[in-house]
């Protein structure tokens, strides 16, 4: 039996570090591939918003309607609900709702919704006079995206996506605790529900370090990025 | 060529139909510098972004060269969009490219390979003045380094036409005269076009050798600066000509070119009298000294300003160099301002 008090969170006797190890990659790669997957989902679903707001054509405003309906509606469900609502999608997909894989969809359905928001203002933001100049040379649409909306507003997407990730990282903890692997799971299982406290303290550290070391790159990209200065 | 025929805009919006535009007709020659001057919301943006397709008119033509802007769309609209440059009052350059990099932008969009978009770049930035500062980036720059940047930028498709909406409001006086000097040597040098809408006389008097001025959407006076300035015949012209606190044709680049084109034998001499001088016979006293000079008076007004009065004369002499240096001596004897625009 296990102490309960306060000194039960130091008895690091307890902690198997191996599974930790383990624990910790899985939340890695759960975090870089919803990460990619939502950059790039996200930049996609942004650009469509900005480049369909005010259209004239019908179609296109229908378009927008749809994608900012789906967009609104899965930001607003709350992460711990997603997961449950999903899970007859992801055994279908994925073929298990157990292990990190199966977090992915859930994952990327609820940050990519929030990065595209991020996406549009970002685009949204931008001095609308650059665009006319490219305009005024005579870009095409798709030149005026590669070449203007998206390096200018470079850091603003950058930034969007180290907040996007660090939530990622809080969402691979709650999947965690329903059974998809990584850090989550191995507090919740290992430490919460086997009493062993000094593991959910570290997996709560090893978390906390990932989450600054996220941050720190982040910060970094946007220094190294942003000439506006 | 460019001519505008009966040209209308019409905005709808919430709170009505706003017509920025009104009936324009307007020709610019080839290599002019034409001014298009008028208060805000007179509609000159409006006007002039017709001519690169931004704007589109609700009736009317806009015909440069031949081709009519107002149908083009699509590659078409996007190849004749190559042949004019346009600079802006907030210079609109791209933060994430170096000055370089900015100017090769027009030329990568018009599928310019990199290597030879770079050399042009490289020229361009030499003849613009930024030889040295390829490698900043425009947040390093002054605000007239970055209209340079903005001049050369417009001009790496080698245009025919240069668009300049308020490009020096946005700029101190000597700035705004460094780039305004820019403007009038790149006409020279590449005989190019320049459209150019302002509303300080200051920025017309200095480079443009016609005018139009706009009120309401309307062109209600146009002809060569000279004229258009000598005679208004418009109140808004009339308001326009004496904001000119100092009338001084000292950086009057084109007008004194047209007066020593009128005027090309002897020495024109602006004067410029302040306060009571005006009231004074100056120039006969002057005239009774030297009886050998011949005089020709130019043009003169009298501007009422803050400061009281300010007479200005511009006079052409002509006679035995001596003389001319007499009199000019005792004119300055007399304190009054004199200035030699021109000597034979
Ligand atoms: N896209 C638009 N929609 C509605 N009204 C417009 C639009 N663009 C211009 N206008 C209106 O047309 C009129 C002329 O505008 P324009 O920008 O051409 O004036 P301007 O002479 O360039 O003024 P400024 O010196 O302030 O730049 C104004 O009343 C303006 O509000
Ligand atoms: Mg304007």
């Amino acid at each position: 039996m296990n102490d309960q008090g306060l000194s039960s969170y130091f008895q690091f006797s307890n902690v198997d570090w191996g599974n930790m190890l383990t624990s910790t990659w899985e939340t890695l790669w759960l975090t870089i591939v919803s990460m990619i997957v939502v950059a790039i989902l996200g930049i996609a679903l942004g650009l469509l918003l900005f480049e369909t707001t005010d259209s004239h054509n019908p179609l296109v405003r229908l378009l927008n309607w749809v994608v900012a309906l789906f967009v609104n509606v899965f930001r607003s469900i709350p992460f711990i609900i997603l997961i449950v609502l999903l899970l007859p999608i992801t055994q279908k997909l994925v073929g298990t709702i157990i292990g990190p894989r199966a977090a992915l969809p859930s994952l990327i359905i609820s940050a990519a919704p929030f990065y595209a928001r991020m996406v549009e203002l970002a685009f949204h933001e931008l001095d609308h006079g650059v665009v006319e100049a490219a305009e005024s040379m005579g870009a095409t649409r798709w030149q005026i995206i590669r070449k203007v909306l998206l390096p200018e507003s470079m850091p603003a997407l950058v930034s969007g996506i180290t907040v996007t990730t660090i939530s990622l990282i809080g969402y691979t903890a709650m999947a965690g605790a329903i059974g998809a692997g990584g850090l989550g799971n191995l507090a919740y299982q290992d430490g919460f529900q086997s009493n062993n406290n000094a593991i959910t303290l570290v997996a709560t550290v090893i978390i906390v370090i990932i989450v600054f070391i996220f941050q720190f790159l982040g910060d970094l990209a946007v220094k190294h990025i942003d000439k506006r200065a | 060529m460019i001519e505008f025929k009966d040209v209308t805009k019409t905005f709808a919006t919430k709170q009505g139909a706003v017509h920025a535009v009104q009936d324009v007709n307007l020709s610019i020659e080839d290599g002019h510098i034409y001014g298009i001057v008028g208060y805000s919301g007179a509609g000159k943006s409006t006007l002039v972004r017709m001519l690169n397709g931004l704007e589109t008119p609700t009736s009317g033509s806009v015909d440069i060269d031949g081709v009519e802007i107002t149908v083009l769309t699509g590659t078409k609209l996007r190849e004749q969009r190559h042949k004019i440059g346009m600079i802006f009052q907030h210079f609109n350059l791209l933060w994430s490219r170096t000055v370089l990099q900015n100017i090769m932008f027009p030329l990568e969009i018009a599928g310019q390979s990199k290597a030879a978009a770079q050399k042009k770049a490289e020229h361009l930035a030499d003849l613009v003045g930024l030889a040295g500062r390829e490698q900043a980036y425009p947040s390093e720059l002054s605000g007239g380094q970055k209209q340079r940047v903005g001049i050369a930028r417009a001009l790496a498709n080698d245009p025919q036409i240069l668009l300049s909406d308020e490009a020096t409001s946005a700029l101190d006086p000597q700035t705004t005269d460094e780039v305004l000097d820019l403007l009038l040597d790149i006409n020279k040098k590449l005989n190019l076009t320049i459209v150019l809408i302002t509303h300080e006389m200051h920025v017309i008097r200095k480079i443009a050798d016609h005018v139009a001025v706009m009120e309401d959407g309307k062109i209600v006076e146009q002809g060569p600066v000279l004229e258009v300035f000598k005679r208004p015949k418009q109140a808004v012209t009339k308001r326009f000509v004496n904001e000119e606190v100092t009338p001084s044709l000292h950086d009057t680049t084109a007008v004194v070119e047209q007066l020593v084109a009128k005027y090309p034998k002897g020495t024109i001499v602006q004067l410029t009298f302040h306060g009571d001088q005006a009231k004074l016979p100056i120039v006969s006293e002057m005239l009774k000294q030297y009886g050998n000079l011949d005089l020709n008076i130019i043009e003169g007004n009298i501007h009422q300003t803050q400061e009281g009065a300010i007479g200005s004369l511009y006079i052409q002499i002509t006679g035995d160099p001596a003389d001319i240096d007499g009199a000019l001596a005792y004119l300055q004897k007399l304190r009054v301002e004199t200035e030699v625009l021109n000597r034979e």
